[in-house]
C-alpha cells in the first residue's frame, strides 16, 4: 500500500464523521405524540410479584397494570399535583362499598373492562391476583399484610363482576393497601397457560411478559436499554391518556441526562441530582423546569444502634444530635432540595403531622455537657457508616458531621458500603452510627414508628430500638378508631423519639424530577414513578 | 491448518476449566448477601432465608459447583437475578453491542494508529516522528471516560452535530432484524440504509473515544518494529539492489514489522472488550462490561461466572485467530509452532 492510500484512509475517517453529523434527524412527526423519559436506571422486571423486583420496575407496573381502587388528586399549595392519600376511587371497581362493621369491602368490577388481549375482566381474575400477592412471599406478601390481607381465604368472586375482601378486624391501612402497586390485576387465564406445576403462579413467565389490562401496553422491553409502552385506546377505568408512546430510555450518566433535556431532545428526566435541581431552579433562563415535591413519610436520618456502647445512653444520642451540623449540610450536602427537620418548636410536638422538626439544633457546647453527664467527657472513637449508593448525598453528609463530631472529641472514621451490601449491612444491627433513610408508602406516622421505632426490629428499625412503652403506643394507634385518641397516642410517640433520639432526623427529601415547559399534569405519585396517563404535552 | 486450530481448541479446555472453578469460588469469596439484597426494601429474616432457598444458595459450594456444571453442560448460564433474564439470553444481545462498539474503535486506531507509526519510523527525528509522540502520550493520558465527555460537549451539547448519546440508535430508529447482532453488518445484509446510517451515527462518538485511547501501544509498537525491521540486512539488501523506496517500506518491511503490531492488537482488543465499562456508561451503550460490573455489585452469581466465561472462550478464539494471522503474514511461522 501507498503513504497516499493511508493518508487517504485516514481523512476519509475524519471525513465521513463530518457528513454525517451533518444529515438530518428523521422521524419529526412521531416526536409531538411520543413522550421520552430518561431513567438512570429502568425496571429489572415486569412483575411487581418477582423476586427482587426493584424500584425502578413500579413504573412499568403502574401504567400497566390496574388496581381495584386508587387515590385521587390533589393540587399542592405551590401549583404541582400530587396523589392525595385520604381520597380513595375506583379504578377497575366501578364501585366499592364498605359493610358497616368495617370488616369487609365488596367491589363491582367494571362489566366493559378488558385485558390487552381482548377477554373480559372478571372478579375470578381479581381473586387469583390477590391470592398471588399474598402467596408468592417476599415483598408482594409483605406489603399485602401491612393492610391485614394475608390469606387467599380472605378473598372471595361472589360471581362475575364482583369481588368481596373479609378482614379480621376494621383496618385504617387495608384499602389504602389495595391501591398501592402490589394488587395490580392480571389477566388470571392468560397467566395460568403459562404456568407449570413447579411454578403455578406464572414467576418465571411474568418476569419478562405482560398479562396486563392497564392504560399502557408494552411495547418493546430491552433491559439496560429501553422500555417502550403504547397506549391501550379500550382502556375503560379512566380518562383516555393523552400521551400514545412512551419511551423510557437508560441514561446512566447524571450530566448526559441534563445534556438531553438542555438541548430538548428528551421530555422527561426522573432522576436528577440535587445539585443540577437547585441549579435549574436558580438559573432565570431555566432551559426547563423542575417540580420537586417534599416525598411524603421519608426522612434522612443519623441512626444509633442502641444495643451498642456507647449509644445505650440517651444522653450520648442526644449529644450527637446537638453536635449534628444541620444547616451545613442542608446547605452543601443536598444543595437545599429537602426539608429542614431540626429547629422546631420548643416542646415539640405540638400537633400529630409526621414528619415534623425535632427541637435540636447545633449546639457544641450543650452537646459536650451531655457527653461528660454520660460519661464520656473525652469523647470515643466510633465508625460512620454510609450508603455509596447514595454516595452524592451521603458521602458530604458524613465527611461533615464527622468534622462536627470531631470538635466534642468524638473521633470517627467512615464506612462506604456499597449500596448492594447496605441493607444486609443494616440487618446486621451492629454499624454504631450511620446515615440512611427510610419512607413509608402509606402516610401515616403510627405506619412509619410500626417500620422504623418498633421493637418488632424489622430492618428498617437500624437502632435496633426497644422501647416497650413506645411499641404499646404504636400498637394501640394501629387500629384506634377515636381521633382525639389517636393523636395523643400519635403526639406521645413523636415525643418519645424526641426524648430518646435513637435516630436524629436530617431533611425530609425532596423529589425531583425535569420536564420540558410544554409537559402539563406531571403528579407526584407515593411510589416515586412517573405515572403516565396524566400528563400531556402541549 | 485444522490440524492446528483442532490442537489448539483442545489444548485450551484445561484452561477453560480453571478458568469455571475459579470465577465460582471467586463470586462466592465475594461480601455481600445476594439474598438479602434480592428480598427487596421490606425483608423479613424468613423472607430472606426462603430466597436463599429459592436461590440454591442454601447449599454448599461443592453442591452448588455441581449444579453449576450440569446446568452448563445444558447449556444454561443460569439467570441473572437483577435482570431476570437468562444470562445466554443477555450476553447474546450485549456482547454484539460491545463488539461492534470495540471492533470499530480498533479500526478507527489502526487505521491512525499504523500510518502514524510508518511515518514516524521512515522519518525518525522529523515532525511528524515527534507529533506521533505527543498525539499518542496525549490520547493514553485521557481518560476515556474524559475524552467521550469532552466529544459529547462539544459536538452534541454545543455543535450539535453528533447525535444524541443514547446508545446504539437513536430513540426513533428501531434495531435492524437480529442476524449477527452487529447492527451495522444486519442493516447492510437486510438493505436499509437509514439504520446502518443511524448506528454508524451513534458508533462514531464512542468508537473514536476508544481509538484515541488505544492509538498508543499500537502506534508505538508499529514505529518500534519498523525501526528494528528497516535496519535489518535484508532492508540493506533490498535497498543495495536498488528497489524503489516504496516498494522497500511497504512490501518488505512492513510485512514483517506486523507480527509484533498483531500481537499487542490482539491483547488491545481483549482489554478493551470487558474494560470499556466507563465509555459504555458515558455513551449509555448496553455493553457487556457494564453488565458485568452491575453484576459485581448485586453479587449476582449467574451473570459474573456467565461473563468470564464468555472472556475466556473469547480469548481462546481470539489468540487462535491472531496464530492464523500470523501464518499468513509470515509464512515461515511453521504449522507445528
Amino acid at each position: 500500500m501507498q503513504r497516499r492510500a493511508f493518508l487517504l484512509a485516514s481523512s476519509i475517517v475524519t471525513a465521513t464523521g463530518l457528513l454525517l453529523a451533518a444529515a438530518a434527524p428523521a422521524a419529526a412527526q412521531s416526536r409531538q405524540e411520543t413522550l421520552v423519559v430518561l431513567v438512570e436506571n429502568g425496571p429489572n422486571s415486569l412483575d411487581i410479584h418477582g423476586v427482587g423486583t426493584s424500584f425502578r420496575s413500579y413504573v412499568a407496573a403502574w401504567n400497566m397494570y390496574d388496581r381495584l381502587i386508587t387515590f385521587g388528586r390533589k393540587t399542592l399549595p405551590d401549583g404541582t399535583l400530587s396523589y392525595d392519600y385520604s381520597k380513595i376511587e375506583p379504578e377497575l371497581a366501578e364501585s366499592f362499598t364498605a359493610a358497616p362493621d368495617g370488616k369487609s369491602f365488596t367491589f363491582k368490577i367494571r362489566r366493559d373492562a378488558k385485558f390487552h388481549d381482548g377477554s373480559p375482566v372478571t372478579a375470578h381474575d381479581v381473586k387469583w391476583s390477590y391470592d398471588r400477592a399474598v402467596s408468592v412471599g417476599g415483598f408482594p406478601t409483605f406489603q399485602m399484610a401491612a393492610g391485614s390481607l394475608t390469606k387467599p381465604e380472605q378473598f372471595t368472586a361472589v360471581d362475575d363482576y364482583t369481588f368481596r375482601v373479609d378482614l379480621p378486624k376494621p383496618d385504617k391501612l387495608a384499602l389504602p393497601d389495595m391501591a398501592v402497586v402490589v394488587p395490580a390485576i392480571f389477566n388470571s387465564k392468560l397467566a395460568k397457560k403459562n404456568a407449570t406445576e413447579k411454578d403455578p403462579w406464572a414467576m418465571e413467565w411474568m418476569k419478562t411478559n405482560s398479562a396486563a389490562g392497564g392504560a399502557y401496553k408494552l411495547e418493546k422491553w430491552a433491559p439496560g436499554q429501553e422500555t417502550v409502552l403504547v397506549r391501550n385506546d379500550d382502556w375503560k377505568s379512566g380518562p383516555l391518556p393523552k400521551i400514545k408512546r412512551v419511551i423510557m430510555r437508560e441514561v446512566p450518566s447524571a450530566g448526559n441526562r441534563r445534556a438531553l433535556m438542555e438541548r430538548g431532545d428528551a421530555d422527561i428526566s426522573v432522576d436528577m441530582p440535587q445539585k443540577d435541581a437547585a441549579e435549574l431552579l436558580a438559573g432565570k433562563d431555566g432551559k426547563y423546569k423542575v417540580v420537586g415535591v417534599p416525598i411524603e413519610n421519608s426522612l434522612k436520618y443519623i441512626g444509633m444502634v442502641t444495643t451498642m456502647k456507647p449509644f445505650d445512653d440517651a444522653r450520648v444520642r442526644q449529644a450527637i444530635a446537638y453536635a449534628t451540623p444541620f444547616d451545613q449540610i442542608y446547605k452543601t450536602a443536598i444543595y437545599g432540595r429537602g426539608i429542614p427537620m431540626s429547629d422546631g418548636p420548643a416542646g415539640a410536638p405540638k400537633d400529630a403531622s409526621w414528619p415534623q422538626p425535632f427541637p435540636v439544633s447545633t449546639d457544641l457546647e450543650k452537646a459536650k455537657k451531655l457527653l461528660a453527664e454520660a460519661g464520656y467527657p473525652n469523647g470515643f472513637e466510633t465508625t460512620i457508616s454510609i450508603d455509596l449508593g447514595d454516595a452524592t448525598a451521603s458521602e458530604p453528609e458524613a465527611v461533615l458531621l464527622q468534622q462536627s463530631l470531631a470538635q466534642i472529641g468524638i473521633k470517627t472514621t467512615i464506612e462506604k458500603i456499597p449500596g448492594a451490601n447496605f441493607r444486609s449491612a443494616m440487618l446486621q444491627k451492629n454499624r454504631p452510627l450511620h446515615i440512611a433513610s427510610f419512607g413509608g408508602w402509606l402516610n401515616f406516622p403510627d405506619y412509619y414508628f410500626f417500620w422504623g421505632y418498633h421493637g418488632q426490629n424489622a430492618v428498617f428499625n437500624t437502632m435496633s430500638y426497644k422501647n416497650e412503652k413506645m411499641d404499646a403506643l404504636i400498637d394501640a394507634s394501629r387500629y384506634e378508631a377515636d381521633p382525639a385518641k389517636y393523636k395523643e397516642q400519635v403526639m406521645g410517640f413523636i415525643k418519645m423519639s424526641i426524648d430518646e433520639m435513637p435516630r436524629v432526623p436530617l431533611y425530609q427529601q425532596i423529589l425531583d424530577v425535569g420536564m420540558q415547559k410544554n409537559i402539563k399534569g406531571y403528579t407526584y405519585w407515593f411510589h416515586r414513578q412517573l405515572d403516565v396517563r396524566q400528563i400531556e404535552k402541549l | 491448518m485444522l490440524l492446528l486450530i483442532g490442537k489448539r481448541l483442545l489444548s485450551a479446555i484445561p484452561s477453560v476449566i480453571g478458568v469455571l472453578v475459579v470465577t465460582f469460588l471467586l463470586t462466592r469469596a465475594l461480601p455481600g448477601d445476594p439474598a438479602a439484597y434480592f428480598a427487596g426494601p421490606a425483608a423479613t429474616p424468613q423472607a430472606i432465608a426462603e430466597i436463599r432457598k429459592s436461590l440454591g444458595l442454601d447449599k454448599s459450594l461443592p453442591e452448588q459447583f455441581v449444579v453449576y456444571v450440569k446446568d452448563l453442560a445444558r447449556g444454561d448460564l443460569g439467570n441473572s437475578i437483577a435482570t431476570g433474564r437468562p444470562v445466554l439470553e443477555e450476553v447474546r444481545s450485549r456482547l454484539p453491542a460491545s463488539l461492534e462498539l470495540t471492533l470499530l474503535g480498533l479500526v478507527v486506531s489502526v487505521g491512525i494508529a499504523v500510518p502514524l507509526g510508518v511515518l514516524a519510523a521512515t522519518r525518525p527525528g522529523s515532525w511528524i516522528d515527534h507529533s506521533c509522540r505527543v498525539i499518542t502520550t496525549a490520547g493514553v493520558s485521557l481518560p476515556a471516560f474524559f475524552t467521550g465527555l469532552l466529544l459529547i460537549y462539544v459536538l452534541y451539547y454545543l455543535l450539535g452535530w453528533a447525535p444524541a448519546p443514547l446508545g446504539r440508535l437513536d430513540i426513533f430508529n428501531s434495531a435492524p432484524r437480529d442476524i449477527t447482532g452487529l447492527y451495522l453488518v444486519d442493516s447492510l445484509l437486510v438493505g436499509d440504509l437509514e439504520t446502518f446510517w443511524a448506528a454508524l451515527k451513534q458508533l462514531l462518538l464512542p468508537a473514536f473515544t476508544l481509538a484515541v485511547f488505544t492509538l498508543a501501544p499500537i502506534a508505538r509498537m508499529t514505529r518500534a518494529s519498523m525501526l528494528e525491521v528497516l535496519s535489518s540486512d535484508f532492508i540493506r539488501t533490498a535497498r543495495a539492489s536498488g528497489l524503489s523506496p516504496g516498494k522497500v517500506v511497504y512490501a518488505y518491511a512492513f510485512r514483517n514489522a506486523m507480527l509484533p503490531v498483531v500481537t499487542t492488537l490482539g491483547m488491545v482488543f481483549s482489554f478493551l472488550l470487558g474494560a470499556n465499562v466507563l465509555v459504555e456508561k458515558v455513551f449509555s451503550w448496553p455493553g457487556i462490561g457494564t453488565f458485568a460490573i452491575e453484576a459485581l455489585i448485586a453479587s449476582d452469581y449467574a451473570p459474573i461466572q456467565g461473563f468470564v466465561l464468555t472472556m475466556a472462550l473469547m480469548y481462546v478464539l481470539l489468540n487462535l485467530a491472531i496464530d492464523v494471522l500470523y501464518i499468513v503474514i509470515d509464512p515461515r511461522v511453521g504449522f507445528e509452532a
